[in-house]
Parts: structure tokens; sequence; C-alpha cells
């Protein structure tokens, strides 16, 4: 507690034993003095601020409707309810303050990548402990187990297993040795290991993502916005109905019966006071999306603004790019078809073959064969788009496509599946490996998982052709697929796509070549913005690593979001309402209006910070 | 000119009547409250002063809310 809400804690319970005491004295000059006593504890701040505020012409503010309400009670007598309402309302007061340092507090845990110092060497092996910000690009700096990688750089010593959990939500480790970038933020875990800097601590993933996350609640909503206006309103218009009720019945009582009952009805008009104050709405809308944002990154899922959090709620179609998304987009061997030749021959010839070219599939082929392979190579003649033929150990050897079998006069057969390369020595079919890029183990899984998040409609869009984007849209089991498409053709799929339904379309893609796409989309996701920085500058929710899965948990957790919301708002206008009909008929006294007040704000608080924390699956 | 300023601030409502008193001071194009992160980021107009401004945006909101504050 600081010592502000201590002050006010002193206060609260001085006031509390005050009231105490004065019902038990039990009527008479005593009591009366006890419960002034009690009420000037607990509101002579609030009182002096109202002062303040008609001086400076801002009269319309909770501290001015509060002194309005309590003097006013007290006026007709009503001393007890006059000090009860403001002690409601500044242990309301109270509640609210400790709950949101409290939950500022959590997220930001959730999110604590910041590094406290550098390891910088001091030349006579040992090092020295300095600010991240001091460290320049270039420099080297030391991360022992157990330490928070403080910038962003490159492994130049030693291996080790870094956590990357706080960045991607992923929590098995990775393992790193030289030659491998690693990102701030990260936790390193077992070995030391030396990291040259290749990015100052401002551009650094730590500091980026800090800021995304922090600044995300400053674009606020649609439901934000509404709220802000309804307070506008609200508040006047209350306080319009609290001098009408407390006015027009006694005059019409004057006119119709010669009596004016005014103190019921002015004590009902204050009521109304009491029920003016929006900060339920106004505390638990902003809350709700800060705590859903700060949920949805300790995921691994940036939000960068509450406004996509929200269209995250609506989305009903998501379309995905194929390659980096669903699939790996890494080729790999997946199916090797013997004929003449053992498969592990027809890989060792292939890749020697081939080990002169540059040809994605050339190093697929290449990571397919043995370590240490040797072989002696010679006479390598590669023709584009068909294939290379090499003597290799003395032998002639081919390696290419059907194209390439037809031109030697050899008769082959395609299996399909991928990407097929045919393998022939001396003139000799030896049988064929088939190259294609891996699905994610999990993607079927995800594609489920959208559509169980409510999702209508799931598309794959790919550059790919016709064959390889079929079986993966088969496999994962999507509603609709289009390939062969340039980034162009993907922004005119996606607008044909956004056309057809009523809720919100989500793209999402790598972010690299999928940049137009992402932007064009009402919700541009991309996929594993570790690392990439033009990911995480492109989209407007950024998925830390290339989970898939987490597309359907960020939908979700949007939903809880907003639902949230919808709750808050009905919730709170609902008592108000109601609180403010049954004063007007004199059935909720006081009493109700401090619960409808105060209650509802500390329930709505409550209810906001539910949003941190969603089950899992 | 975008800059980024704590504020310390209790209440929501204030936060929001806070950024719409800074919102007209001048030398600002406009300005956003956080209020729940308890940050105030100011977009300053072409060649506007920053400290005469925040100067003025700090006064205009006390006038409001004489309890916060803003740290520049």
């Amino acid at each position: 507690m600081t010592r502000k809400q201590k002050k006010i804690l002193i206060r609260i319970i001085c006031a509390v034993l005050l009231l105490v005491t004065a019902f038990t004295v039990n009527g008479g000059v005593a009591s009366l003095v006890l419960f002034l006593a009690a009420y000037l504890v607990i509101g002579y701040d609030i009182l002096i601020k109202a002062v303040r505020g008609i001086a400076s012409f801002q009269p319309f503010d909770e501290n001015f409707l509060m002194a309005v309400a309590t003097v006013g009670a007290l006026c007709l007598g009503e001393n007890a309810e006059a000090a009860a309402v403001m002690l409601f309302y500044q242990i309301g007061e109270l509640f609210q303050s400790i709950a949101l340092g409290k939950s500022r507090r959590s997220i930001g845990a959730l999110m604590d990548l910041r590094p406290d110092s550098a390891n910088v060497p001091d030349g006579n092996g040992g090092y020295t402990a300095v600010s991240p910000e001091d460290v320049g690009v270039g420099d080297t700096v030391i991360v022992l187990p157990g330490e928070r990688i403080p910038l962003d750089g490159v492994v130049i010593l030693g291996d080790s297993a870094v956590n990357t959990s706080a960045l991607t939500g992923e929590s098995v480790p990775r393992s790193v040795r030289a030659g491998h970038a690693v990102q701030s933020g990260c936790v390193n875990m077992t070995g030391v290991i030396h990291v040259r800097v290749t990015k100052p601590y401002g551009e650094s993933t730590a500091s980026k993502i800090l800021d995304l996350v922090e600044n995300a609640s400053a674009r606020k909503s649609r439901s934000e916005r509404f709220i802000t206006k309804f307070a506008r309103y609200y508040t006047p218009a209350v306080c319009v109905a609290a001098v009408a009720l407390a006015v027009f019945p006694p005059l019409l009582g004057i006119v119709f019966h010669g009596t004016g009952a005014w103190s019921t009805w002015i004590y009902r008009g204050l009521s109304f006071l009491v029920i003016s104050c929006p900060c339920a709405l106004v505390i638990s809308i902003p809350l709700t999306f800060f705590a859903g944002i700060g949920g949805a990154g300790r995921e691994g899922i940036l939000v960068k603004g509450a406004n996509y959090l929200e269209a995250l709620a609506g989305v009903e179609c998501v379309v995905l790019d194929k390659t980096g998304t669903l699939t790996e987009g890494v080729f790999r061997v997946t199916e090797v078809y013997s004929e003449c030749l053992e498969s592990a021959e027809l890989i060792e010839y292939a890749a020697l073959a081939e080990s002169g070219s540059v040809h994605p599939i050339a190093k697929s082929l290449r990571a397919a064969a043995p370590d240490g392979l040797n072989g002696r190579v010679e006479n390598i003649r590669e023709t584009a788009g068909k294939g290379v033929c090499a003597t290799v150990n003395g032998k002639s050897v081919s390696v290419g496509n059907a194209a390439l079998m037809a031109e030697l006069g050899i008769k082959v057969t395609a299996h399909g599946g991928g990407t097929e390369v045919f393998v022939s020595v001396d003139g000799v079919l030896g049988g064929s490996i088939v190259i294609s890029d891996v699905l994610k183990p999990n993607a079927a899984k995800a594609v489920k998982a959208m559509k169980k998040a409510g999702v209508r409609r799931v598309a794959v869009l790919t550059g790919d052709g016709e064959a390889a984007a079929r079986a993966v849209a088969d496999t994962v089991g999507v509603d609709s697929v289009k390939w062969g498409l340039l980034p162009d053709g993907k922004v005119a799929a996606l607008e044909e796509l956004m056309d057809g339904g009523k809720g919100r379309t989500a793209f999402a893609g790598d972010g690299i070549n999928d940049a137009p796409v992402i932007r064009r989309a009402d919700v541009g996701i991309a996929m594993g913005g570790l690392g990439s920085d033009a990911a995480i500058e492109a989209a407007d929710v950024v998925i830390m690593d290339d989970d898939p899965a987490r597309i359907a948990r960020a939908i979700l957790i949007a939903k809880k979001c907003m639902s949230i919301v919808y709750q808050n708002i009905i919730f709170a206008i609902g008592i108000k309402l109601g609180c403010m009909l049954l004063g007007a008929v004199g059935i909720a006294d006081m009493w109700y209006a401090i619960f409808a007040d105060v209650g509802v704000m500390v329930l709505a608080v409550l209810n906001a910070v539910r949003a941190m924390k969603i089950k899992e699956k | 000119m975008i800059k980024t300023y704590k504020i310390e601030v209790d209440c929501a409502n204030c936060a929001n009547k806070m950024e719409e008193a800074a919102g007209k001071v001048q030398g600002v194009t406009s300005v956003t409250v956080n209020f729940m992160t308890l940050k105030m980021t100011v977009n300053f107009e072409e060649g506007a002063e920053e400290s005469r401004v925040m100067k003025e945006v700090l006064k205009k909101c006390r006038r409001i809310e004489p309890d916060c504050e803003i740290y520049f």
C-alpha cells in the first residue's frame, strides 16, 4: 500500500469506529456529534475538492456530487446516511486504487522482459555489470546461466539452452551455439555464452515488445470511446433528473393537494446524485482490455491495440498463408522410392551431384545426406528448370525432374505428393526422391481449434502450385483454397473473401512477403515475430513463435475479453438505471444508491481482472 | 514530435478529463492519456517549445484535478 492508501485506510477505520459508537449511543446530541465527526473525518477532503471544483467552474465531478448529496442528507436530518455514503464512497475509491495498482503490477510482471544489467568483459578475464543502454552495437556481453539476455545479438562463444517463453509462450527451451542469433528477453539456462550485440537497447526485441504492449491500450476500442461519450452525458443527465425529481413532484403536490412532501422528494433526488458517478464503467472497460492484452502477451501473442482485440473477437473468416504458416516453410526429403538402388545410396548420389548447386532442392538433398559425405564429383552440368548431370566416382549421374529423364530417354512414372526428383546412374533409373514442405505437426489441430473458437470459414491462399496446395488443404481440412497467387493476387483473393461475410476477416502470414495482405485484412496476424522486425511492424497481432494454434487462442482471449466488457456495460448501466427507477418511486433509499455506485464498481473491477487469465483449451 | 510522460492521477474519469483539457492547449495536436499505464502521450505541433507547452498542459490539468502530476 502506498502512503496515500494507508492514510485513507486509517481514516476509514476511525470513521467506522465513530459510526458504530454513534449507533450504540442511540439518539440525542451525543450521537449527532459522533455522526458529524465521522462524516468530517471521512469526507473533509471531498468537501474541499468540491468547493475548489465550484471555484474553477468544473462543477460536475464526483466530489461535488457526493458533497451535495451528503450535505443535503445532513440538512434533512439523515445523519447516518450522510456519513455512510461518504464512508462507502471512500472505501470504493481505496479498493479501486489498490485493485488498479495490483493489476498494473501483475500485468507488468507478465511482461517482465526488462534486463537489469549487461555483463561486459573488463579485459582481465572478468566482467563488469553495466546498464544495457550503455552497450553499443558490436560490443560483446557475457550472459551467465539464469540471466536474461540483455540485448539482441549473435552467439560467438559457448553453447547453452535458452528459454524463450517470456517472448513466445513456448516452454521448450531452444539450444544455441556459436553463430546463432539470440533475442533479448530470453533467459539463458545452462551454459555461459558470449554474445556480440547487433542492436542497441532501444531497438532490441525486449524494448520493442514492452513498448508495443504498454502502448497497446492507447489505441482505444469502440467500446471505450462509447463509454467516454456516455460518461460525458450521463452525469449531467442524472443531475438534471435529480433536480427534476426533487422539484416537480412536490410542486405538483402543492397544486393538487396543497402539500408538497418536500423532504421525501429531495431525499430521492439526493439518492440520484449518489448513483451518478460513471466510475464503474470508466475504470472497468479499459482495465479489461489492459488485462486481456497482458494475458495474451504472456502466451506470446502481441495485440497492438484494444481496437484490434475487439476486431479479433468478431473474426468469422480466417485466411491463412500456406508456406510458413501451416507448413514449416522448409523443404525436406519426405519420401524415397527405390528402383534398383538402396534409398541411402540414392540420396548420397543425389547429394553429391547437387553438391555445387544453391537451389533449394539441392540444399534439402544435401541436408538429407549423412554428414561428412565424400566423393569425387566432376563435370557438373546444371540445366535450369531440369536438373543436374555430373560424374560421381566415375559414374555418370543425372538428378532432375521428369523432363530431364525424358531427355535422357529414361522412362519414369511420377508418384506425386510434392516435388519429385529422379536419379539415374549410368543411364538406368535408380529411383526417385520426393521433396516437400512439411506440414506443421499441429496444423490440422489449429484449424479445428479455430472452428471451435467460432470461426465460420478458414481459407488458404498460396503462391504454390495446385498439387501442393490441395494436399495441404485436404490434410488440415480448410473450407477453400486458392493457389498460384502472386502477392497482389493474394490481396485480391482476400478482398473477395472479405466481401462474402458479415464478420471480420483475419489474415495470418509470415509478415515478410505477405505484408500488403496483412495490412489489407481487418486483422493482420504475423507469424514468427521473434527475430523478425518486419513482421512486428506490419501486423496488428503478432504471434511470436510460429505455432498456428495460437491464432485460435488469440481469438478465444479476445472473445472472453469482449464478453467481460459487455457484461460490465450491461451490468453497471442496468443496476444503476434499476436503482434510479426504484429510488424515484421510493422503494430504494440511499443505501441502495451506495450499492449501485460503489458495489457495482467493485464488482466490475473484479470482473475485469478475469480477462488476464484464460483457461487452457 | 511525439513524447510520452509519466503521470499520476487517481481516477479514470479524471484521466479522461485531463486528456480533453490537455488536447486544447496551444502547441498540441493531440493527447492520449493511458490510465492503465499512467502515461500521457503528447503529439506536439511543428516548432512548439516542449517545456512551455507542457507547463501549460500541467496547469490546465491541475485546474481539473488538483492532485494530478505530470513528470516532464
